[in-house]
């Protein structure tokens, strides 16, 4: 069984800014992977690559051993869905609109929705507890809500990879553990392979089975939370001193930012 | 049953209905009142009785009237859903094929292809469509590459556009000593009275297939409308998807400039009204503008023609003055 990502020596600039440098990574099936760094490492980039949304100058992404690009968009989104950093959120399209829409790839171009197209629709929806708003239009959701309206949407594709772009960025606390517990399930119950972009790096090492770390689009280091989130691989990565102990929670690394006036006299 | 919770294909259903009936009576409205006064009886008689060559009124009606209606329908429909569609491509609610200066491109492209002696099909219409397609695409290249402030900057362009272009059509008209061309205003605001019936007919078998391939693509207008990217995401190939659009759109809407002119605001007026009455979704919207489109400018002709006035007023005058005080309305609520 081939992995559910291949990432090979890939190579992606944006005009002449290489963004990613001979990047390698595995993913394998039903992994719950989350890829971490510091701000402008290539994380986004790499997500988008293999979504098959970036053109790389070498290298190349493939999916179950297949390369991104011979895929048509069509084939590639029953397999791979998105839910990216950033939605329109101003056409008012209802929720159950929005979620329909995951049946695109599915549906013929005229694009009427069948009742089995409807039903999985209400199942994401149940699944990602928004059913209650499904008549809402968007325009009127709240961060959380529309956050588990794109998951719905992506779950409604119906994909084996789910690749999610900073899910829990502008969430409340609840609302982070509620998202990340929905991939859990997804991961745990249906055997899908979740890869994530975070910068909660509390929340990928309670979550994350293996973690990937990126500074200036290469691998820092890749793994085990544990042996990824270690004081001297963080502080390389980020440039900034933390703290590392283990979670009260479990065997999972605790990270603790430091700030300057606990750091003692400069001098 | 609210109507949003109303299945999607019995929504169609009452679109179509209401569509149609709206398009029979603005058409009925269009073939009957006019310079000629008549009683609705002797109306309907010869509404009905297409066969007494020998009666005054069946002869204006379906001879004069019943093309002049079915091009202000044709040239509604295709206005409309033009606007539709720029406004989903461009993600921009204030486009539209006059506005983005496409019909102006149009026009100019025509008015050469009249002055070097084209026969009206292909020589004119290839024109026109060739002066769509290098406006929009001077548009778009002048607008590319600045995905904040597209918005005001695609409007500016467009007025440039559309002001480089209504200058070189007047200074054509104006060097021409070509008598058929000497009626500025049919250019510049729009004008049903000047086409030959029989090119209307020729035009339906042209537009058809236009309003049959957009109507394909309605969902993936849909996907277009949540971003480029996510339309990816959802399996769309949207290079090609807005190629055709593109391409198709500015076919039609060169059609239609050949036989009427610039009128304005058509394809701005009418997928704002349905929007606010369906909502977003294309499925519903592009029959609604076909429809509704058709009727919308029948009915305005129908009010340049029975206004009293010298000699007859152009349609584009009375959609200007529906249209514009939508713009600005709109402009000032997309700030």
């Amino acid at each position: 069984m081939p992995p559910a990502v291949l990432v090979k020596h890939l190579q992606v600039s944006y005009g002449r800014q290489p963004v990613l440098r001979d990047l390698s990574i595995e993913v394998p099936e039903g992994a719950f992977f989350i890829i971490i760094g510091p701000n402008s490492s290539g994380k986004t980039t790499l997500l988008r690559a293999m979504a098959g949304a970036v053109k790389p100058q070498q290298g190349q992404v493939e999916i179950w051993g297949e390369p991104v690009g011979h895929f048509s968009k069509k084939a590639l989104a029953r397999l791979v869905a998105v839910v990216p950093q950033r939605v329109v959120t101003d056409i008012p399209f209802s929720v159950q609109e929005v979620v329909l829409m995951g049946r695109s790839p599915h549906v013929g171009w005229m694009g009427l929705e069948q009742p089995r197209d409807l039903e999985l629709a209400m199942e994401a929806m149940t699944f990602t507890n928004v059913a209650h708003l499904a008549r809402r239009p968007l325009p009127q959701l709240s961060g959380g809500e529309l956050q588990r309206v794109i998951i719905a949407r992506a779950i409604c594709q119906q994909p084996r990879l789910l690749l999610l772009d900073e899910p829990t960025a502008a969430l409340d606390p609840a609302h982070q553990v509620n998202i990340m517990d929905l991939m859990a399930q997804l991961q745990q119950e249906r055997g899908l392979t979740v890869v994530m972009v975070s910068h909660d790096l509390n929340l990928a090492a309670m979550y994350g089975e293996q973690l990937l770390l990126l500074k200036e689009g290469k691998t820092v280091q890749s793994g085990r939370p544990a042996d990824v989130l270690t004081y001297e691989l963080l502080e390389q990565a980020y440039g900034c001193p933390v703290l590392v102990d283990t979670n009260p929670l479990g065997q999972v690394p605790r990270i603790t930012l430091v700030p300057k006036r606990f750091l003692g006299p400069p001098f | 049953m609210s109507w949003s919770g109303l299945p999607l294909a019995r929504r169609l259903l009452w679109v179509a209905i209401l569509g149609g009936v709206l398009l029979a009576i603005s058409l009925a409205l269009g073939m009957s009142l006019g310079s000629t006064p008549a009683s609705w009886r002797q109306n309907l008689a010869a509404l009905l009785d297409r066969g007494g060559p020998e009666d005054i009124l069946t002869t204006i009606i379906w001879r004069i009237r019943w093309p002049r209606a079915l091009l202000a329908g044709l040239v509604g429909a295709t206005l409309s859903l033009g606007g539709l569609v720029f406004q989903a491509l461009l993600r921009n609610p204030l486009a539209d094929p006059y506005i983005l200066g496409v019909s102006g491109g149009s026009a100019v492209g025509a008015i050469l292809g009249l002055l070097a002696g084209l026969a009206p099909f292909p020589g004119v219409a290839l024109l026109a469509f060739l002066g769509s397609m290098c406006t929009l695409l001077l548009v778009l290249v002048i607008t590319s590459g600045e995905p904040g402030g597209r918005k005001g900057s695609l409007l500016l362009a467009g007025v440039m556009v559309n002001a480089f272009c209504s200058a070189v059509i007047i200074f054509l008209v104006s060097i021409t000593q070509d008598a058929r061309l000497h009626n500025i205003l049919y250019w510049l605001m729009g004008d049903l009275s000047m086409s030959a019936p029989n090119q209307t007919t020729f035009l339906i078998y042209f537009l058809l297939p236009c309003f049959l391939v957009v109507l394909c693509l309605a969902r993936p207008l849909n996907l277009l409308l949540m971003g480029e990217e996510t339309a990816l995401y959802l399996g769309l190939n949207v290079a090609l998807t807005s190629r055709i659009l593109l391409v198709v759109t500015s076919l039609m809407v060169s059609l239609a400039v050949c036989q009427s002119g610039l009128v304005g605001f058509v394809g701005l007026v009418v997928p704002h009204l349905f929007r606010l009455i369906l909502g977003p979704d294309h499925r519903l919207l592009i029959p609604a503008c076909l429809l509704g489109g058709g009727s919308f400018l029948i009915l305005c002709d129908l009010v340049s023609r029975v206004l009293p006035s010298q000699g007859e007023m152009p349609v584009g005058v009375i959609t200007a003055m529906v249209g514009a005080p939508l713009f600005v309305l709109l402009l000032m609520r997309s700030r």
